[in-house]
């Protein structure tokens, strides 16, 4: 692959075309055009832009490499980002919207008027979108490397660099048009080859996958311990963990109302559930086309290296351009929406309003360098692992705090500010120990290392019963202000006259 | 109005109207509508909170169809290494069913969940207006 200048050229137009249509958006000037685009998307652009931000590079290579290592019941992980949002559809969606708030923790704010719990969830906030902003920039640096030979730090640099100044130009309102191309793009760049490759193995007589054990479901295939428990562990994170990742949730606030806010969610759920058809061809053809990379640190790549692999000539080169191309587009959509996320609660939370850095634009362009320089900082100085592994971390610890948070706070008069609070901490802290642990000192084997590498399954119902033991053991403020918050939480817009 | 009336269906039918009354309108269109709710009686709080224990409930249903249809199918593979092992046409089982079969399914309720619960809405919305 190395020394083709075809995928380079397509990464060069995609990153381009971002830049374009992104700084054509300078005219956001007021808060809420940078975080919510003034609340007026159509629920079909702003599907298209919640497909496109979402598909990160997770979804885009990371799939199908562990697909090729691990075999069937790793599936588990597509399916549970599209069930992840039926979930958030069932339990947040119009509430959320409802709300009026700009960030989750103004969200906080609204339902326990307590600074300490915004405070907390601004931190989380944080700490997630930097959690998940890693894979993006680590996926950036193999993708670069595999193409051009580049060192790791290149992409991951060209895709901070590129964000940054997205997102500092346009915020909220020019990413959406970004994001809602780039999920098209992201279809087009996965279905196309696969589609081709398919037809590929059939003309090559549909050579049979390597079996043992690697179509079976829970047959730990890989030398997975613990498939089981595994598999649930990633069922909770990904099912409960969407609703709490701070990318997704700002988008709800740019739709209209609770009832589009719904619809959108819905037109989501099949632009993700496309999409996550084709993935899981790239792994398994791999095992075919592409065995020596199962197992390896380059199984992330089999995306990027199979088309090359299977079609030869200028067939190959056009198919491979394309999935780096989608690629590109994946590492840049997701980094600019958790950016943007990022970035906002910065501005609101931590870099205050009466600070002496000047008006919001200026602010926000400070907190968006603050929001990419981290996670850029820690892709260049931390070890690998798998990036669809790594973002289930940041699920599995936004599962631990925001489900609960959200769930509870929607749906239950009795949460009080201490539960919340104290769930927060609980199910947060013990999820971002196994995360650290993990990071730092993985991989463990054993029932211990199971437990660290998916902690899902412990932490969440932790965080649950914390915050409904003390929530039961508290008093809250003034229950009325508690039934006020839920009623505009749950009252259709026709009764109330909103803005 | 409603404090004459005879506590029957028609009564609760009359409550209703609290946040039509010219007091609550007055303080509607200020920003954020808690302090209108605040001056709510207790029925018109009652009345949020059945709109809120139904959608609930809808959820909820959806919610436990979800934990067992998609939830249950690792258990089933557990518990019945036949389908475990089953093969369509070369394939096995599960990448039928988690590469593809379960994505119709997730669609299909998230779409049957948002009629149920704009349904929902509407018939509260007009029970409310007609009152």
């Amino acid at each position: 692959m190395t020394g083709s200048w075809w995928p380079v050229a397509a990464i060069v137009a995609v990153v381009l075309a971002t830049a374009a249509v992104g700084t054509l958006g300078v005219r956001s000037r007021t808060t809420s055009d940078f975080l919510v685009a003034s609340r007026s998307v159509t629920p079909f652009l702003n599907a298209s832009a919640i497909g496109g931000e979402y598909l990160s590079a997770a979804s885009f290579l990371g799939i199908a490499g562990l697909v090729l290592t691990y075999g069937v019941d790793m599936l588990w992980f597509p399916v549970g980002y599209t069930v992840g949002y039926l979930v958030l559809l069932v339990l947040v969606a119009a509430p959320l919207r409802r709300s009026g708030a700009y960030t989750l923790p103004d969200f906080a704010e609204m339902r326990f008027g307590s600074p300490r719990l915004r405070l907390l969830s601004s931190v989380l906030v944080v700490l997630i979108g930097w959690l998940y902003l890693l894979p993006q920039l680590q996926g950036a640096g193999i993708t670069l490397r595999v193409l051009t030979g580049a060192p790791l730090w290149v992409g991951a640099v060209v895709v901070a660099v590129v964000v940054s100044v997205t997102v500092a130009a346009g915020g909220m309102r020019s990413i959406t048009v970004v994001q809602a191309f780039q999920y098209w793009l992201k279809l087009a760049a996965i279905s196309l080859p696969a589609i081709l490759l398919v037809g590929a193995w059939h003309r090559d007589g549909a050579p049979v996958f390597a079996d043992g054990g690697w179509g079976t479901p829970l047959s730990g295939f890989g030398g997975r311990e613990y498939p089981l428990y595994s598999t649930y562990s990633i069922v909770l994170a990904t099912f409960l963990g969407t609703m709490g990742l701070p990318h997704v949730l700002v988008r709800f606030y740019t739709n209209p109302d609770g009832r589009a806010a719904r619809r959108t969610t819905l037109a989501v759920l099949g632009l993700l559930s496309v999409f996550y058809l084709f993935p899981p061809v790239f792994g398994a053809l791999g095992r075919v086309y592409t065995p020596e990379l199962a197992g390896t640190s380059a199984a992330d790549t089999v995306v990027l290296l199979l088309p090359g692999r299977v079609f030869g000539g200028w067939v190959g080169q056009a198919l491979s351009s394309l999935v780096a191309a989608g690629a590109f587009a994946a590492f840049l959509s997701t980094a600019s929406g958790l950016s943007v996320s990022v970035a906002g609660v910065l501005t609101q939370d931590v870099i205050r309003r009466e600070s002496r850095f000047g008006g919001v634009a200026l602010r926000f362009r400070l907190s968006t360098a603050i929001a990419v320089a981290v996670p850029l900082v820690l892709a260049l100085v931390a070890g690998r692992t798998d990036l669809a592994q790594t973002v289930t971390l940041a699920f599995a610890v936004a599962a631990s705090t925001f489900c609960p948070l959200l769930v509870l706070g929607i749906w239950w008069p009795r949460l009080t500010a201490q539960g919340a609070i104290a769930s927060l901490i609980v199910g947060g802290g013990s999820a971002l120990v196994a995360v650290v642990a993990v990071l730092t000192f993985g991989p463990f084997t054993g029932l211990g290392g199971a437990l660290l590498d998916q902690p899902a399954a412990w932490t969440v119902p932790l965080a649950f019963l914390t915050a409904i033991v003390v929530s039961l053991r508290t008093r809250d403020r003034d229950p009325r202000a508690v039934a006020a918050a839920l009623t505009r939480l749950h009252s259709p817009e026709e009764l109330e006259p909103r803005h | 109005m409603s404090a004459t009336t005879p506590p029957s269906d028609r009564a609760r039918r009359e409550v209703i109207t609290h946040p039509r009354t010219a007091a609550a309108r007055s303080t509607a269109h200020r920003r954020g509508v808690r302090r209108d709710v605040t001056e709510q009686t207790e029925l018109g709080i009652t009345l949020m909170r059945s709109l809120r224990r139904a959608q609930l409930r809808l959820a909820l249903v959806v919610g436990i169809v979800i934990a067992v249809v998609v939830g249950g199918i690792p258990l089933m593979f557990l518990a019945v290494p036949a389908v475990r092992d089953a093969r369509v046409s070369g394939l096995s089982l599960g990448w039928v069913v988690l590469g593809v079969l379960v994505f119709p399914l997730i669609c299909l309720t998230g779409w049957l969940y948002v009629r149920a619960a704009d349904r929902g809405e509407a018939e509260f919305v007009d029970l409310v207006e007609r009152s």
